[in-house]
């Protein structure tokens, strides 16, 4: 008998206010309610947390691993990065001796 | 969520494009890359890691029972506390392992039914009865020392889900490790009495104990593949040599021994201890489900799944807007 095998739901928990919601791991349960309470016991019981979401698993998108190279960089982009200015350089040529 | 896409995966010897796919497996591997679940992976594998996650699953819970069986019994209210959470943590790992076994393809109710059944395998030590309270705190101490050099080093391999539940595992297990040796040291500073319980709850332990990390190397038949693709770092033998190292000074400084037919002795040259060879017959006979109570074991489980029936149709029907049906008398 089918009895045990809930759908399943992600967790995410926030450790501190201010911190972001964290995924922790994954619950099986019959609502999203009975999740909060699995999810508390298995992710809650010890380490701090101040709150937490479930998200059923089925409702979320996600992009395959096999696309991973939509992520790589085709070009240099180093001009959105600070690391690509040598600004420190010019800005004590023109007298600023601050940090930038 | 991302599902792997069941029919054909191309995943075993023969199919088309596996010895591609395969050296592009092995050189991520290779690269310290994990893999994660909707990744193209060997059938071989993933019914390597099916197997073992599923073990360790079940060793999880089974490792509750010796235990839970004692909680009514522990000798102060600190020791009860600490027992039951520890209880507790063992039974969400189980539920933790479950879930990282499913995302490669086998269901949870599939996996506690074959434990019911007798069906699947669990750890060897849960085969045999927690005698006295000593008997708690060898297990609390040594076994879950034991697990935690298994435990360490999986939380390395190569598949996501189960290194991130590892990972989680590692830290709660730290509590239980450092309280099984508090109690240990407890009943080794204590009366005669309690000394000699100790002495011999490890005597009744130590060949289960060192039959722990299962066979030798020498007649570990998966070891090589599995090493190869990073789903085991050390074999049977290294992390035996571990906790030997680890442990056994502890032990002999507590004014314990191990039992004299073991033939340990240190090595002064390598560092490593030397032991008279475990009976792997005798291992498998006990993981097959012929040790002292291994039925006794299995009983205890499926009545507990059975006492819990009726609150999982109430959870259910209440999902479903229907009235709970209470329990039959």
């Amino acid at each position: 008998m089918t009895d045990t095998q809930w759908p399943i739901f992600e967790v995410f928990h926030q450790q501190t206010r201010g911190e972001p919601h964290v995924h922790v791991g994954s619950v099986h349960a019959v609502d999203a309610e009975t999740a909060l309470l699995m999810a508390k016991e298995q992710f809650a019981r010890r380490q701090a947390c101040v709150n937490i979401w479930v998200v059923a698993a089925d409702d979320i998108t996600a992009t395959p691993y096999e696309d991973a190279d939509i992520f790589e960089h085709g070009t240099d982009k180093s001009y959105r990065e600070a690391f690509g200015y040598q600004t420190t350089k010019r800005a004590k040529a023109v007298g600023d001796t601050e940090e930038i | 969520m991302v599902q792997t896409v069941l029919g054909q995966r191309n995943d075993k010897p023969g199919d088309p494009g596996y010895e591609e796919s395969l050296a592009r497996f092995e050189a991520r591997i290779a690269r310290g890359d994990k893999v994660e679940p909707g990744d193209w992976m060997p059938d071989a594998y993933r019914q390597q890691l099916i197997r073992l996650i599923h073990v360790h699953a079940n060793s999880e819970i089974c490792g509750a029972l010796p235990e839970g069986t004692w909680i009514c019994h522990a000798p102060s209210l600190k020791r009860k506390m600490a027992l039951v959470a520890k209880v507790q943590d063992e039974v969400g790992h189980g539920q933790l392992l479950y879930r990282a076994a499913e995302t490669l393809g086998k269901s949870r109710e599939e996996m506690i039914d074959e434990l019911i059944s007798g069906k699947a395998k669990y750890s060897n030590v849960f085969h045999y009865p927690a005698e006295s309270w000593a008997d708690v705190c060898v297990i609390a101490w040594l076994i879950d020392a034991a697990a935690i050099v298994n435990q360490k080093m999986m939380a390395e391999g190569s598949y996501g889900p189960y290194a991130r539940a590892l990972k989680r595992i590692c830290y709660e297990e730290a509590f239980h490790l450092t309280h099984g040796y508090d109690m240990c040291i407890s009943m080794a500073t204590g009366t005669k009495l309690q000394r000699d319980m100790l002495q011999n709850a490890i005597n009744r332990w130590w060949e289960p104990i060192m039959m722990f990390h299962g066979p030798s190397d020498k007649e570990s038949k998966h070891t090589e593949q599995l090493m190869k693709w990073r789903i085991k770092l050390k074999t049977n033998d290294q992390q035996r040599q571990e906790f030997l190292q680890k442990y056994l000074p502890k032990l002999f400084n507590l004014g314990l021994t191990v039992p004299a037919e073991w033939n340990l002795k240190l090595d002064p040259q390598t560092k490593e201890w030397t032991y008279a060879e475990p009976d792997w017959e005798k291992f498998i006979g006990v993981v097959r489900g012929g040790g002292p109570v291994s039925a006794q074991r299995l009983e205890t489980r499926r009545l507990s799944h059975e006492q819990g029936r009726w609150i999982r149709e109430a959870l259910t029907a209440a999902a479903r807007g229907q009235r709970a049906p209470m329990p039959a008398a």
